[in-house]
């Protein structure tokens, strides 16, 4: 995995809250493969009606549009609550995503997240609101710094809130397998006594 | 020092060791796979990584599978290729596997209690974030991502964040008409769907210890939409005569063991929780939701909120931008909301008892709207024809399908119309979720059998007088 560190890019802005894992990418391209990419995929209904077409919303601005790139994304409370399924992360990646910034996330959205590089940052829902303001509906310059935990956009600065061991990873680019494989006579020994004491579990 | 609660005594028993920044590595007892961990197998894959435990994998089919037959000759070819993948990958590695055409083939939170897989104290994950249904038999049990699942399946073991503990206690008793579902609508909407976030639910008190098992099952099923990391009850002895004689359960003197651990597994009187919240069952009434996510669920008797009325700019915008892809009016009641078709169903509510409440109001009567009926698990279907429910949906106009997750999510191409509206007893109401441009009602089993027998969201007091 890249290694997280800092970060100078567009900040989009999406002022909805409980933007749901269903809602950034629809269960039906799910059975797709990964191969080509899922980018097109992200917040399919929102940017695209019934027909296929594409809708006035600024993710067909960004990234292939002509507005510039975007790599981080700005949005409201429970950013990525409900289903579990990491695709919501691919489709943020695979669009160019590579930080999003919510006052709250899903539990599981967010550990997917750090397992695919992407930076869950954790700010208040004032800061939130702040930022949101200073971008007023457009894409703004931003800068992320992992290591001082702190985002910059016009003349504000805030600070994130980030899990250590997240953030140990996320700069590190560290893979959870081997890191666990390198602990095996550890889990040999726990499992050797887990079997004494449940010896029903087999 | 205080005493421990229930999750935090399951938590000890499965802690391997802790990493510096205190992040621990937990032994994983048991893995359940469906046909969309296919990213996690392909994670494996490309790592030539074997599946470390495959007696602790049971992979089952439920999210793609056709409701209208068991067979896979009209499925399309997308669709089957994911059933397949199911299938070679469950080969592959040497794991259990109840396939579409197994006689206990049914909704993974549905199967692993009934098959006595799912037991008091174990720590069990699935690829599905429904997975703290099994926190209802006292497991400790969570959803996880495909990373993680990759992970489980190479060192059977993960890393966790230990949550916080938060307790919600409903003492007294329910009404009559008022169940499991409204139980947890009622405190995802007060808390919020993220007010569980990072916490550990264990349910208590009177109404809890009250409930059937299978009540408790749809309780902790809905953990997830308040946020929490997992819902758990303490098991008792319902609990474990649920589990007793299945076919995964311990038996003769390793039963007797597992039971006298199983009777250790409760909060301790003097146990700390981060946060508790406290309900009175007599407060609760029958619930419905009108927006797009769980916590947008009011009481039945409510009417439509009014953005104008809302306490921030922003709940006014969340709440008109709800209200217009749900195509509802602000101030409308919610009993004159009418509605196109229904869904019995889901992981949530279909398991028999669902299945015998919504017969029980629709029994000899006619529906004015379609809808489908498709039971939790092969084994729910086959116990509901013996029963005769089956005709009773039938003979009221609803369609009686094969087992799957269907119209929950739609995977298997189960979808409501574009703008159609849907009384459903599923456990999201997510645009998009029952298909594009669906609009989603979450109500109990009974208030759906209601719904189709009125046409409209509906009272279910007044149908039992
Ligand atoms: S029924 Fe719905 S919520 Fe339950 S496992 Fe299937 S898709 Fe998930």
């Amino acid at each position: 995995m890249k290694p997280f560190n800092q970060l100078t890019s567009l900040a989009c802005p999406l002022p909805l809250e409980n933007v749901d894992t269903d809602q950034l990418i629809p269960a039906r391209f799910m059975k797709e493969s990964r191969a080509d990419g899922y980018g097109n995929f992200l917040l399919h209904d929102m940017r695209f009606n019934a027909g296929g077409e594409p809708q006035k919303s600024i993710f067909n601005t960004i990234n292939n549009g002509n507005s510039g790139s975007s790599e981080v994304l700005v949005a409201l409370r429970n950013f990525g609550g409900g289903s579990s399924r990491e695709a919501a992360v691919y489709a943020l990646v695979d669009f160019g995503f590579r930080c999003v910034i919510a006052p709250s996330f899903g539990d599981i959205f967010a550990s997917n997240a750090v397992n695919n590089g992407l930076l869950p940052a954790l700010v208040s829902e004032q800061d939130c609101e702040q930022l949101l303001e200073a971008l007023a509906g457009e894409l703004g310059q931003i800068d992320i710094d992992l290591a001082a935990q702190t985002i910059t956009c016009e003349e504000i600065t805030i600070s994130f809130d980030i899990n250590a061991t997240w953030k140990l990873k996320l700069l590190n680019g560290w893979d959870d397998i081997d890191l666990t494989l390198a602990e095996a006579p550890k889990i040999a020994t726990f499992r050797e006594k887990y079997q004494k004491h449940y010896p029903w579990l087999g | 020092m205080a005493g421990k609660a229930l999750f935090d005594k399951i938590w000890q028993a499965h802690e391997i060791c802790q990493n510096e920044e205190g992040q621990s590595l937990l032994w994983v007892d048991l893995h359940l796979a469906h046909e969309g961990s296919f990213h996690a197998f392909n994670k494996l894959a490309e790592r030539g990584q074997p599946v470390r435990h495959p007696e602790c994998t049971i992979c089952i089919a439920d999210h793609y599978v056709p409701t209208t037959s068991r067979s896979l000759i009209a499925v399309q070819p997308k669709i089957r290729n994911v059933i397949q993948q199911l299938i070679d990958n469950s080969r592959h590695h040497g794991l259990t596997l109840i396939g579409l055409d197994d006689p206990r083939q049914g909704i993974v939170h549905v199967v692993g209690p009934e098959q006595g897989i799912t037991q008091p104290g174990l720590l069990m994950v699935c690829g599905d974030s429904h997975t703290s249904t099994h926190g209802a038999l006292g497991a400790f049990a969570f959803g996880i991502g495909a990373s993680e699942v990759a992970h489980v399946l190479a060192t059977q073991t993960l890393w966790q964040d230990k949550p916080k503990r938060m307790r919600i206690t409903i003492n007294g008793q329910l009404a009559p008409g008022v169940t499991a579902k409204d139980i947890a609508l009622a405190w995802i909407s007060r808390l919020g769907s993220d007010g569980a976030r990072g916490y550990a639910i264990e349910y208590a008190g009177s109404v809890v210890r009250n409930l059937s098992v299978e009540a408790r099952l749809t309780l902790c099923n809905l953990s997830i939409e308040g946020g929490g990391r997992c819902g758990m009850i303490a098991p008792d002895q319902k609990t474990i005569e649920y589990v007793k004689g299945r076919t995964y359960s311990p038996e003769g003197e390793a039963l007797e063991q597992a039971v006298a651990y199983w009777q250790t597994l409760f909060s301790d009187d003097d146990a700390e929780f981060d946060r508790e919240v406290v309900l009175r069952g007599e407060d609760i009434e029958p619930i419905v939701t009108w927006g797009v996510s769980p916590e947008d669920a009011l009481p039945i008797g409510a009417c439509v909120p009014d953005p104008t009325q809302a306490s921030s700019p922003g709940k006014a915008r969340q709440i008109q931008d709800s209200l217009d892809y749900m195509g509802l009016l602000p101030g409308q009641k919610l009993t004159e909301i009418s509605v196109d078709r229904v869904f019995i169903g889901s992981c949530t509510n279909a398991r028999i008892e669902d299945l015998r409440a919504a017969a029980a109001i629709l029994q000899g009567k006619v529906c004015k709207v379609p809808g489908i009926v498709s039971p939790g698990s092969t084994l729910v279907k086959v116990q509901a024809e013996a029963e005769g429910l089956d005709k009773t949906f039938i003979d009221a106009g609803l369609e009686w399908r094969e087992s799957g997750c269907s119209m929950c999510v739609g995977m298997n191409g189960d979808l409501i119309a574009s703008g159609e509206r849907c009384a459903s007893t599923t456990n999201r109401n997510f645009k998009g979720r029952q298909g594009p441009g669906a609009r989603t009602h979450l109500m109990s089993p009974a208030m759906v059998a209601a719904a189709a027998l009125t046409g409209h969201l509906s009272d279910i007091r007044d149908i039992l007088g």
